[in-house]
């Protein structure tokens, strides 16, 4: 999805910086198009990248999600922490068959999501999650 | 007199409709017993109005300052009669609007919970679950000593806004807080009544003298007060206009005040006592707050050295309580003091002393030329203890109990120089962060705390700490 994101703008990026100086200057400044349209280029390998460091590991006591590639981080959530298991579905997601889960603990800055998940795994996790987090389940 | 009237009247509904609205609620289970008794609504303090009313004033009056002009120009169209019609009418909307605003606000203490209706236009019913209260407190402004009322305020996990009762008859208040204490405590309801104010020994006072001595000491003080005289003269030498350098060094002059004079005026008598309720803080010269934060609630505590303290080696201590923005346990103590005040608030955990805190490697310079020197990071059976700051020092110690979530993290020019950095969350929203670890051992740590955060629970206190449910 966030490559159909980096299409659509730097598309619309690479047409305006192509067609401005193309019509108001010389059409040799058209060649100024060539920059974000090699920003693509690149940006579609780093999502590729990025996209495959996601992963995540259902462990005995807590949940680890690991992602990035350059800023690379790890999130270790034990189970009983969990305070809310959401799966969530946009209408591009839901376009493309995927939905993402998202955990929730009392601390605001845990950023434990799961993107892009087959429908049918996202509920299992969440019905897993859910079930882990009962069992263990402890207060502030 | 057409006023109460007409109030009257309206209340003759809402009088009507209150039992019912009661009722339903009532039918939760944990709440039967208290359905015999039913729930008895009190209002409050009948001083409450003329806070109130004060609301519509201070709008014209903000309104008047920020626009000085156009309230000129239309002070000048107003003829005697108009002003006199114009207060005939404001003065009796704003207290109507006082009055209105008084009558609706409701509150009810029932077995498990504190229930507060309020709302004039837009009603507002909010249910406070006694044994999720984080921190209780009475506050009592100026003037409202003089009246003899005090504010209770509750802390409550997730709500970004403090639920207040204001006002309330000093006393009232003072039982109020006692009574909540108390059935928050796991006391049966029938007792909580007579249970009464906990009994409370007093662990320290602050002498003024080292509060002022402390405040001349942190570089704030000085900053603002530098700033309050460098920035109007250097306006006034560059623009010689009057109205600039009024507008500047009026928000200087007070933020300069508040630092100095309001600091240790907010400070002043500062006492701690501890009480089976929890820590007691009371302080204040003009206006009282007596805080209590229960046994048990605090996520995170920081103890702070300014660089200028470091000679008489002063600290301060800082709680993170979820739900809580206000934050200082001790302004200013003897680090001896405030350490053993910090085995208190958690107990079985001792500060660990500078000398243990393990340093980043050398390497890590690269990603933080100068800071890499402030880091440093010390884990014991209790705390997950963090400290950063070159000459403000703080040191940060978490709980494993209180351990939400772990995080790794690492960038690009932390990889190359093999670092990492260990964020741990805790539930008051902070986050502490052993910055600068080695990798290898940032991933054992990672490891090695998740498991500990995840025992660490089992030997924690309950949530009603006089009963251990």
């Amino acid at each position: 999805m966030r490559r159909l994101l980096l299409v659509v703008w730097l598309g619309l990026l690479t047409l305006a910086a192509g067609l401005l100086p193309g019509v108001f200057a010389s059409p040799a400044w058209a060649a100024f198009a060539l920059l974000p349209l090699a920003a693509l280029a690149w940006g579609w390998v780093l999502l590729e990248r990025n996209w495959r460091s996601w992963r995540y590991a259902e462990r005995a006591d807590d949940l680890l999600i690991s992602r990035g590639v350059l800023w690379r981080e790890e999130t270790v959530v034990p189970y009983g922490r969990m305070q809310l298991v959401e799966v969530t579905s946009g209408p591009v997601e839901r376009h493309f068959g995927l939905a993402s889960v998202q955990l929730h603990t009392a601390a605001a800055a845990t950023d434990a999501t799961i993107p892009g998940l087959d429908p049918a795994e996202a509920e299992r996790l969440r019905d897993r999650l859910t079930e882990l987090g009962e069992a263990r389940s402890a207060g502030l | 007199m057409t006023v109460t009237g007409s109030e009257n009247d309206a209340d003759g509904p809402n009088g009507t409709a209150a039992p019912a609205e009661a009722a339903p609620a009532e039918a939760a289970p944990d709440t039967a017993p208290g359905a015999a008794r039913g729930v008895i609504e009190r209002r409050l303090h009948p001083v409450t109005p003329l806070r109130r009313a004060w609301a519509p004033v201070a709008v014209l009056v903000g309104w008047a300052v920020h626009d000085p002009d156009q309230a000129q120009r239309q002070l000048t169209r107003l003829t005697t009669t108009g002003l006199l019609i114009g207060i005939a009418v404001l003065i009796p909307a704003a207290a109507l609007y006082g009055f209105l605003t008084w009558w609706f606000t409701h509150f009810a203490v029932t077995d498990t919970e504190l229930r507060i209706r309020t709302g004039l236009l837009f009603r507002r019913t909010a249910h406070i679950r006694l044994e999720r209260v984080q921190a209780i407190d009475v506050t009592q402004p100026l003037l409202a000593r003089v009246a003899g009322v005090a504010k209770l305020r509750l802390d409550v996990i997730g709500t970004g806004k403090k639920d207040e009762l204001a006002f309330l008859g000093a006393d009232e208040a003072r039982a109020l807080r006692a009574e909540l204490l108390a059935r928050a405590a796991g006391f049966a309801p029938e007792t909580a009544h007579e249970v009464g104010e906990a009994p409370s020994t007093r662990l320290l006072n602050v002498p003024p003298g080292v509060i002022a001595v402390s405040l001349l000491l942190t570089g704030a003080t000085w900053g603002t007060l530098a700033a309050a005289v460098v920035v109007p003269v250097l306006l006034w030498l560059a623009t010689h206009s009057l109205w600039t350098v009024l507008a500047t060094a009026v928000p200087l002059a007070g933020a300069a005040g508040a630092h100095t004079v309001g600091r240790f005026v907010t400070e002043y008598d500062w006492t701690v006592a501890e009480s089976p309720d929890g820590l007691r803080v009371d302080r204040g010269l003009l206006d009282r707050t007596h805080e209590t934060v229960p046994p048990g609630r605090v996520q995170t505590v920081r103890i702070v050295q300014p660089l200028l303290w470091r000679r008489r080696d002063w600290v301060r201590v800082e709680l993170d309580v979820a739900g809580s923005s206000n934050s200082a346990l001790l302004p200013v103590a003897p680090r001896g003091i405030a350490e053993s005040l910090v085995a208190r608030v958690l107990p079985g955990v001792s500060v660990p002393p500078p000398a243990a805190l393990s340093r980043p490697p050398r390497r890590s310079w690269r990603c933080a030329p100068l800071r890499w020197r402030g880091y440093g990071l010390a884990v014991t059976d209790a705390v997950f203890a963090a400290r950063y700051g070159l000459l403000r020092r703080s040191l940060a110690l978490v709980p494993h109990a209180k351990v939400q979530s772990v995080r790794l993290t690492q960038g690009p020019w932390q990889r190359l120089a093999r670092v990492a950095d260990v964020r741990v969350d805790t539930g008051a929203g902070k986050t502490v962060a052993a910055k600068l670890r080695d990798a290898g051992e940032a991933a054992e740590l990672l490891r090695a705390q998740a498991e500990r955060s995840r025992t660490g629970r089992r030997d924690a206190r309950p949530d009603r700490w006089m009963t251990g449910d």
